[in-house]
């Protein structure tokens, strides 16, 4: 074995590396300063998310950078801490419970996928923490310590149904990634499909797995579909990263927005920014924003948004809207509870109401779900949607789906006496009842 | 090669003083070692099983398996069953028997795959049965026809790819790529107690010990002499009369439950287990753990995984932008320096110190 | 010294000859696609030259050398102050009633002003009332004649796709006068299975109409519209059934679904006999398409896989990092095209050299530094490289965005061909077939006649009798792993047509590719090039059976259970990893 003295340093060097890797590690206890209050920010920025959640993570900070200037909240300094959760799902659960026994955060703004909520789900009920989830989801799920502010099924999926019922189609195509988002907004379309009288064997489904990247074989399956007589269009539940080679695929097979429209549910402003747009002209998405609602709140947003990333072309979109709305919604809870005590701001919350980025009002309903206005929007040759279609005003989340049987008869709310985020109207009754949270009294 | 010798009787105290000091540190009303710190403790163990048990082939048959996360995974859903049985009536929906998800799919009722899963024996059993099958079939199927060397490495990562799509299907019955969370209770206490916390990093660690003592139980017996003949000249050990098909195919079966097992630990801890775990990147980052370590030691193995895990954990709070420029760096540079590994670096500084009074390597496996 | 500059002009010339053969079968497909009946006339209308691709043949039909876009407003007509009213308003259903008005308008202008709603490019100027065509920053006054030449506060007149629909349709029609019958043929193909605006006026194009397609599909729309319509008497259905005989429509599947379970027995024989013709054509197209489909995407695996075919295949170096290679040179079409954003399609060809050298110059850094001390280690480059990916793609996500970036497709990759009357296919996914092929070719030239082949063949035989004869076996390493590196970089310009150009890029098909090399046989160029296409073949035939997720796991088991029973894959061959 050769030892000579150079090896031997970058051994040396190589061990105190470790070493001092591992030193971080013994400390129990992070600094504390207690004169800021420290806000959570748990959004991936490595491995397959960070596409969409990084940019998350810069809203909040500019947000925070922002009512530090204002001068901060209860006379404190707000203190963002980050963390990298790198889209692995138990790290989620466990970066969680670090921000909320190690950092001890007020409050945490984070996750993007259906998993990472349903993996720290768990540890913010155990640890009474406080958690906004900004993205549009599957429902059927409501949380005491969770404040939803993206869309629920029934404030995206139903009305773009409508919509395209309203415009004629008669045939339905449900295209999606084989994971529960799509999975349960193609069971709820379905299900409100048929009650409107579309027949069964004109709604046609498919799945994909993840980063699907061959789309020929699917996108000459609806063109046959949609070329066989009935007006067609396709509803896409497509997640991130699949999305671009669909489009890319539906482009190189001429299928134009004006013979089958695509209405898509996860498609927005960002994703088109790694797509060219000129060939996707016409077709669809739902959202609850769109950056090119032309009110002044929102140019507003935009303008400080570029200055802040340094960057004229960045977007903005949906989920930062949601993350806009959430954080101004603690930030007045906390203002009205005088305290950053969780309970405290869970009840000042409910009923609270802030105004959206669309001229609107989001309002915190009993249910921990907000209301929002729900748009249609065309995209259009520079990556931008133009709206074509909008509810009249905001429309109520709702967190167990009126449509699907084994929800029918459940609501949620988190005000007294129910006090229950899975009650059964029929039999009356907190479903799971027997959670620890009750025991415990 | 003795199976108690010096060595072990260090690894014994290394494991045994920290253990007994968390987990009696862990209790009170202002414990010294937090739970959150046991948890995640607890979760280094059993990736240290798991990456054990890479060594085990790798190190020592020179089997380089890049599939091990299938074997673990399937070690966490199999015991993830019992657990999602457990829920009961406190989930969502309140259906006594079927877990949320099935609801959710709509089914009716529970299929086949899922009967007797909520009895904790029979969990136990597919615990072992389970990867310990697979390994099995894959293993005498490969070896049978004598895959090795670089076609076995990506046929398991191969094989751990093909079933990280399978459990992402919905209609499999195993959650999709949700896959099973909110876990509520392990023999009636609950997983979210502090007893239940310290008991399941006390088990991981005795797991832990006992997994080394066994494979050096295995290493040091006949079997052992035949996988290092195997892996110093595979075509030798065949001439020389080894029936080297059922070495490997036995090993390659022993390390699979013994990933198994840890893969059953870790699913409580970690709270969640879902088809990630099946990515083949997970499997090659437990193999980086073990050549970090030092292949062929054990011991090596298990530092390894537990230096890994820390630096993941830290880096990506203290540097979230930059920690995979630190991590990637940290596998090229032991992986070119650092020749047999932070163990045999500790070693030969320990020598450094101690002059050179006792040179060269004492057994275990110099990769030169 | 003479022979390393001997072996970096080879790579040099290879990487040369690469962009000169590519750039012309580029430049070819373009002329080609240009000349093809599917897309008759250059779009004079697309004003900067960029690509028009999904609108279809009907806005590139009207938008023929005739349009008045090309000699402005001579003579603007009426345009009644209630039909400028209605395309003022805010309302969706005031603005039908103006497009309706527009369409039974048979004057230029309403031409243009139709062309003009269909492209978003019509703007309205509040106080004026004029009428203004272009973009935001270039708007051209349309009517009237002595409007203001500069609005005041130009607002652009937004349709949606139903009207996008109507647009097309009504200017569709118009088009049929046109005297080319190349334009009257694709706007007839084109308004098949559109809503049928005027039926009486197609009648009288079809009794003027010499060109027999154009005929075949006028008689198709005319069925078509009987038999949608619900008032039209069952003998009237009937013959319009007998019309579709020896026709080949698919858009009326639908229709005679229902004519077949309808209530006239006569009617509903012909039909459902009408539906079994129409549906055996069908499979027969659908079969000649899945060929193509996996055809392509084996092509695609391929031109991965080739890449590691050299490093993994010949060197035996198990490079984790070979899909961040094709990543470099996805990102390097962006970087050319956002230096060029005038000619994206001059960017992506130019891109071929340029990612070739790009990859290959990180390649060859990397082998120097990372892979040589592992010689010895072959598996544990694994571990080294998958540091490596790490790395390279967290420098992507801080270098340049964590988001993905945005690619142009040129004209030439995009659109598509036919090939028989109703079989198309997509002009970028033949391309990029047989640019494979010749990837491919190269790459096997390159292996099997040159001095630097023969001294990796050399090398990989037996290193040390190859160095003994005077063979630098360092640098051929470097080069091997360059070359290797580079092809990859060539596949990932390739990759930036059909899918994201994001950091996850290399992730995405790393397992893949090394299945394909596997499967194919470690050390055999062919058996990549076999290998890859059954792999794609294969998937595109099961898909249809059970979908695309089950169809990827039946391919993976079926590979797995492949290599237990012919270790060495499709094509054995012995060399420097056979022995470990």
């Amino acid at each position: 074995m050769k030892s000579n003295f150079a090896h031997r340093m970058i051994l040396a060097l190589l061990v105190a590396l470790c070493l001092s890797l591992s030193v971080p590690m013994m400390a129990q206890e992070a600094p504390k300063s207690p004169d800021t209050i420290k806000v959570g920010i748990l959004h991936s920025l490595s491995g397959t998310m960070a596409i969409s959640e990084t940019t998350l993570k810069d809203v909040l900070l500019m947000l925070i950078a922002e009512q530090n200037q204002k001068g901060g909240l209860l006379g404190k300094q707000l203190e963002a801490v980050v963390v990298d959760p790198a889209s692995d799902w138990p790290m989620f659960a466990e970066k969680a419970r670090d921000l909320l026994t190690r950092d001890k955060v007020a409050v945490v703004f984070g996750c993007w996928t259906s998993v990472s909520r349903k993996s720290v789900l768990p540890v913010f009920e155990e640890l009474n923490g406080l958690l906004f989830y900004p993205v549009q989801y599957e429902g059927q799920e409501s949380s005491k310590n969770v404040i939803y502010t993206g869309a629920a099924p029934n404030q995206q999926a139903i009305p773009a149904v409508d919509y395209l019922l309203g415009e004629g189609v008669k045939r339905f195509v449900l295209v999606g990634t084989d994971y529960v988002f799509p999975r349960t907004a193609n069971k709820i379309v379905e299900a409100y499909l048929l009650k409107n009288g579309v027949a069964q064997e004109d709604i046609i489904t498919y799945y994909t797995p993840f980063s699907h990247s061959d789309w020929q074989s699917i996108v000459a399956d609806i063109k046959r579909i949609g070329g066989s007589g009935r007006k067609t269009a396709v509803i896409s539940t497509i997640n991130g990263d699949a999305n671009v080679p669909f489009y890319k695929e539906l482009a190189a097979q001429n299928i134009s927005a004006s013979s089958i429209p695509v209405m898509a549910f996860s498609v927005g402003e960002e994703e088109l920014s790694g797509v060219d747009s000129k060939p996707l002209v016409g077709h669809l998405a739902a959202w609850n924003y769109f950056q090119s609602v032309d009110k002044p709140e929102n140019s507003e947003f935009i303008v400080k948004w570029k200055e802040y990333i340094k960057d004229p072309k960045r977007v903005t979109n949906d989920p930062m809207e949601a993350s806009y709305i959430g954080f101004n919604l603690w930030v007045k809870a906390v203002e009205k509870a005088k305290t950053t005590d969780v309970d405290a701001v869970l009840k000042a919350l409910v009923g609270l109401s802030t105004p959206n980025l669309t001229g609107g009002v989001a309002k915190v309903l009993p249910n921990h779900h907000l209301t929002k206005p729900v748009l249609i929007g065309e995209i259009e040759d520079n990556g931008q949607f133009q709206v074509v279609w909008s509810t009249e005003g905001e429309v109520e989340g709702d967190a167990w789906s009126d449509f699907l049987p084994e929800s029918a008869d459940l609501i949620s709310d988190w005000t007294p006496p129910i006090n229950c985020g899975n009650y059964n109207e029929k039999t009356k009754t907190c479903l799971g009842a027997e959670k620890p949270a009750e025991e415990k009294k | 090669m003795r199976v108690i010798d010096r060595s072990f009787g260090i690894f014994t105290l290394a494991m045994a003083i920290p253990t007994f000091t968390i987990i009696g540190g862990s209790w009170g009303s202002d414990p010294l070692v937090s739970p959150f710190t046991v948890g995640l403790l607890g979760k280094y163990l059993c990736y240290a099983i798991l990456a054990l048990s890479i060594d085990l082939v790798w190190g020592y048959m020179g089997v380089l398996s890049l599939g091990h996360g299938a074997f673990f995974a399937l070690g966490g859903y199999a015991f993830g069953m019992y657990l999602m049985r457990q829920i009961g009536g406190q989930g969502v929906y309140g259906d006594a028997v079927l877990p949320d998800f099935m609801v959710f799919i709509g089914w009716e009722t529970l299929p086949w795959h899922w009967r007797g899963s909520e009895m904790f024996p029979v969990a136990l059993g597919l615990v072992i049965l389970a990867p310990g099958a697979l390994a099995l079939i894959f293993g005498w199927t490969a070896f049978r026809s004598r895959v090795s060397g670089v076609y076995f490495s990506i046929m398991s990562q191969a094989l751990t790819y093909a079933l990280m799509l399978a459990f992402y299907l919905n209609n499999l019955g195993f959650g999709g790529n949700n896959g099973f969370t909110d876990f509520k209770t392990i023999l009636g206490v609950d997983v979210r107690s502090t007893f239940m916390v310290a008991a399941l990093f006390g088990v991981s660690a005795l797991l832990l010990w006992l997994a080394v003592l066994a494979a050096r139980f295995l290493v040091a017996s006949r079997l052992g002499l035949a996988m290092v003949a195997i892996r110093d000249n595979e075509e030798r050990a065949r001439f020389a009369g080894y029936k080297v098909e059922n070495v490997k195919v036995a090993v390659f079966t022993f390390s699979a439950i013994l990933a198994g097992l840890g893969g059953a630990l870790y699913a409580p801890q970690a709270g969640i287990i879902n088809p990630s775990v099946f990515a083949p990147v997970f499997s090659i980052e437990m193999v980086v753990c073990v050549a970090l370590g030092g292949r062929g030691t054990m011991y090596g193995a298990i530092l390894g995984a537990f230096l890994v895990s820390f630096a993941k954990s830290r880096l990506s709070t203290a540097a979230p932008d930059l920690w995979p420029f630190f991590l990637g760096a940290l596998f090229i540079l032991v992986t070119i320096f650092g020749q047999g590994g932070v163990l045999r670096w500790l070693k030969s500084l320990v020598g450094l110190f101690k002059s050179s009074r006792s040179s060269g390597a004492k057994g275990g496996y110099d990769p030169a | 010294m003479r022979s390393l500059a001997r072996l970096i002009n080879v790579f040099l010339s290879l990487s040369l000859f690469f962009g000169l053969v590519l750039g012309s079968l580029g430049l070819l497909g373009e002329l080609k696609a240009a000349r093809s009946d599917d897309s008759p006339v250059d779009p004079p209308m697309v004003t900067t030259g960029e690509a028009s691709t999904a609108e279809g043949a009907i806005t590139e039909v009207v938008s023929n050398p005739e349009s008045p876009m090309e000699s402005p407003m001579e003579s603007p007509t009426e345009l009644s102050p209630a039909v400028l009213e209605s395309l003022a308003s805010s309302k969706v259903a005031d603005r039908d009633v103006a497009i309706q008005a527009l369409g039974r308008d048979d004057s230029d202008l309403a031409g243009v002003l139709l062309e003009g709603l269909l492209k978003g490019r019509l703007y309205l100027d509040r106080p004026s009332g004029a009428l203004y065509l272009g973009e935001t920053s270039n708007l051209a006054l349309t009517w009237p004649n002595n409007g203001p030449l500069k609005p005041a506060n130009p607002r652009k007149v937004a349709v949606n796709n139903r009207q996008r629909e109507t647009i097309e349709s009504l200017l569709g029609t118009r088009s049929l006068r046109d005297p080319d019958p190349k334009v009257r043929r694709a706007v007839s193909r084109a308004l098949i299975g559109a809503p049928l605006t005027n039926s009486s006026l197609i009648q009288e194009f079809l009794s003027q109409e010499t060109d027999a397609e154009t005929k075949d599909n006028l008689k198709i729309i005319l069925a078509l519209g009987t038999l949608k319509d619900p008032n039209q008497n069952p003998a009237a259905k009937l013959t319009a059934i007998n019309d579709l005989s020896g026709l080949y429509a698919p858009a009326a599947t639908d229709d005679l679904k229902a004519l077949a379970q309808g209530s006239d027995p006569s009617l509903a024989t012909a039909a459902a006999q009408a539906l079994r013709r129409l549906e055996a054509k069908a499979q027969h197209l659908a079969l000649a398409e899945t060929i193509f489909f996996g055809l392509s995407l084996g092509s695609v695996l391929v031109l991965i896989a080739i890449g590691l075919a050299i490093t993994f295949g010949v060197m035996g170096v198990i490079n984790m990092a070979h899909g961040e290679m094709a990543m470099l040179g996805a990102y390097t079409v962006w970087g050319l095209q956002t230096l060029w954003p005038q000619s994206p399609g001059l960017a992506l060809i130019m891109a071929l050299p340029a990612a070739f050298l790009v990859s290959g110059l990180v390649g060859g850094a990397i082998e120097m530094t990372i892979i040589r001390p592992l010689y010895q280690r072959p598996l544990e480059t694994l571990l080294a490289t998958f540091g490596l990916s790490l790395i390279l793609q967290q420098a992507v996500r801080k270098g340049v965005s964590s988001m993905n970036v945005a690619v142009v497709t040129p004209a030439f990759m995009s659109g598509q061909w036919r090939l028989t009357a109703n079989l198309s296919v997509t002009q970028g996914r033949v391309l990029i077939f047989f640019f494979c092929l010749l990837v491919f070719a190269l790459v096997y030239l390159v292996l099997r006649k040159t001095r630097l082949g023969l001294e990796i063949r050399a090398v990989t035989q037996n290193r040390g009798m190859a160095r003994a004869l005077g063979v630098p076996s360092r640098r051929v390493d470097t080069l091997t792993f360059a070359l290797g590196s580079g092809v990859a970089g060539v596949s990932g310009v390739a990759l930036s047509q059909l899918t994201n150009v994001g950091p996850n890029l290399g992730q995405d098909y790393i397992v893949d590719s090394f299945m394909v090399v596997v499967f194919g046989g470690v050390g055999n160029l062919w058996g990549t090039l076999v290998g890859g296409l059954i792999i794609g073949l294969a998937n595109k035939f099961l898909e249809p059976i059970n979908g695309a997720m089950l169809a990827k796991i039946t391919i993976m088991v079926g590979v797995i259970l492949f290599i237990q029973r012919n270790p060495l894959g499709l094509f054995p061959q012995r060399g420097r990893v056979a022995s470990f």
